[in-house]
């Protein structure tokens, strides 16, 4: 649905994107990753023909996005970043616009902005103006747009910025809904977001693409293990001694000794050797040492931590390639 | 053409929420108004054509007020990268931008038509001369339009694109006017304040259609939306 090839976009001196290409499947929901300056924006507005690549090129629905921008434009929904709409108009009546400059009759765009009405939750304030309302009605209104032509590709910049923690839940459940009917691709610098409602995601960083593939083959792909969180009562020292020797462990960390104000319990990390349940095991030393056991718990890796790791590792090349330019 | 038609009802719809448009209307009927009243008295002919000459003079300041938010806003607010990526031509958006604010001058221009009216009940105005000053008036608006919706979508601040257009609109209208008027200019200076706005006008408020100044502010006019079409454009060739 979307190929991307070699897509390149230099701005004076800047280099903000550089030769990335990806594919996203029919029906896939693909979510486009990276910390803030990475180059997220500048390829959505090259993939919606905002601007052209300065090389490269990208195919939206089998029409390429420099040669046949008109129809790749009538292909797609698309929700720029801030989502800026026309303050002045009333909901109904910016949709219906809207409509109309896509050339839609009559009929279909009254069918079509009362589905995407009743979609994005906006039916009880169709008659209110738009620059009256909050900025989670605003995104749903920016939807709803997006939505109004039935386009077989969404293309979403950061679709929950700004909205309250409720509309953020409601705005990723209905992109969940819309996978499979629409090809989406979202662009967020959230993590849960990814990990909740894409089945596919793309990390850039720097202009290029550090890593993609499904949230949990990202998460193995770099070995971050889980590892064993355990709280019990005891002498740290006795306790960091005795784990250290359960099979199956590779190391042990106190992470809080005997101070504080629960100065008598121990929370000690253990990374096990492998991809291997430590916990029955850990468990049992410690009943035999005598130790009143408060908790133990698996913790998973999570995205997060392997974001941070793939983003310092391209800035740190970054800065070297940068210095070694210099010199 | 049909996208360039929805983009100007929205725009001349735009106009009625916004207040410095109201400002400047009232601004500019109210000036009319008075210089109506002052040539409306026993003695003074029958006629509008001091009044539309003083029309031109107030649109070099108004037009530029009516012109500024078309485009600069869109840059500021990032509307017009939603409108961009709409299957729409760069000539659609600025024609419907033009169209929308033309229709909107000739709004502005209605309740002169009082003038008329008034004329009608206590004298007999030569309708001729009228109607040819309407004509050569909308002109004027367009060609003022053109120049505004260009500094318009140059900059993303509307201070801006008002101060330089309303600057231009001087040059081209007032300035030229001035210099004409002295006897000692010659040569190249005199033909250049010939091609003055004003100077094309004034047949028009005499009641003279002349194809000449006709086809100077067609021309004129399409140049301006020529080269706002290609500022849409220059993005692309960042």
């Amino acid at each position: 649905m979307i190929s991307v090839s070699n897509l390149t976009k230099v701005y004076g001196q800047t280099l903000a994107v550089d030769n990335i290409s990806f594919e996203v499947g029919k029906g896939q929901i693909v979510g486009f990753l990276g910390p803030n300056g990475a180059g997220k924006s500048t390829t959505l507005r090259m993939l919606t023909c905002y601007m052209p690549p300065t090389s490269g090129g990208a195919k939206i629905n089998g029409h390429d996005i420099f040669f046949e921008s008109q129809k790749v434009r009538e292909n797609l929904g698309y929700l720029p970043e801030n989502c800026p709409l026309y303050t002045e108009m009333k909901v109904h009546e910016y949709l219906d616009f809207r409509g109309q400059l896509r050339g839609m009759d009559r009929a279909s765009r009254r069918k079509r902005m009362d589905y995407a009405m009743e979609r994005c939750w906006l039916t009880n304030v169709r008659n209110k103006t738009i620059g009256h309302l909050s900025k989670g009605y605003r995104q749903r209104v920016g939807l709803a747009d997006a939505l109004l032509h039935n386009p077989p590709v969404l293309i979403l910049d950061e679709p929950t910025v700004g909205l309250d923690p409720t509309q953020i839940r409601e705005t990723r459940k209905l992109i969940k809904d819309l996978g499979g009917e629409h090809t989406l691709l979202l662009s967020t610098h959230i993590l849960p977001e990814v990990e909740a409602v894409c089945s596919h995601a793309i990390v850039i960083a720097g202009g290029k693409i550090v890593a993609q593939g499904s949230p949990d083959e990202l998460r193995s792909s770099r070995r971050l293990q889980a590892r064993v969180l355990v709280e019990c009562k005891g002498p740290a020292k006795e306790v960091e001694t005795a784990l250290s020797h359960v099979s199956g462990v590779a190391n042990v960390e106190i992470l809080n000794g005997d101070t504080g104000a629960d100065k008598h319990y121990v929370t000690a990390a253990l990374r096990p050797k492998e991809a291997y349940d430590i916990r029955e095991e850990v468990a049992r030393t410690i009943i035999q040492h005598g130790w009143p056991l408060r908790e133990i718990r698996l913790e998973h890796a999570t995205l997060e931590e392997f974001f941070v790791q793939v983003t310092a590792n391209q800035a740190i090349a970054n800065a070297a390639k940068a210095s070694g330019g210099a010199a | 053409m049909n996208r360039a038609y929805v983009i100007a009802r929205r725009e001349l719809s735009s106009y009625f929420f916004s207040p410095i448009a109201y400002v400047a209307m009232t601004l500019f009927l109210l000036i009319c108004g008075v210089l109506f009243w002052n040539d409306f008295r026993p003695g003074q002919p029958a006629a509008m054509r001091t009044i539309f000459d003083w029309m031109v003079w107030l649109l070099v300041f108004i037009v530029p007020v009516l012109s500024m938010g078309l485009l600069a806003q869109e840059w500021a607010t990032g509307t017009i990268e939603t409108m961009m990526t709409a299957p729409i031509g760069e000539t659609d958006m600025v024609l419907g931008k033009f169209v929308g604010s033309l229709l909107f001058f000739v709004v502005l221009l209605v309740p002169t038509l009082l003038y008329v009216v008034l004329l009608r009940i206590y004298a007999h105005p030569d309708y001729g001369p009228i109607i040819s000053g309407y004509l050569g008036i909308i002109l004027v608006g367009a060609l003022f339009i053109s120049i505004g919706l260009f500094f318009s979508s140059i900059t993303r601040s509307q201070v801006v694109a008002a101060v330089s257009a309303a600057a231009v609109l001087f040059l081209v209208t007032i300035v030229p006017w001035w210099a004409g008027s002295k006897a000692t200019l010659a040569g190249f200076w005199r033909k250049a304040a010939d091609q003055g706005v004003f100077n094309h006008y004034t047949d028009f408020s005499k009641g003279i259609i002349d194809s000449g100044n006709f086809i100077f502010f067609v021309a004129t006019t399409t140049v301006f939306l020529f080269l706002t079409v290609k500022v849409l454009e220059s993005r692309r060739w960042k």
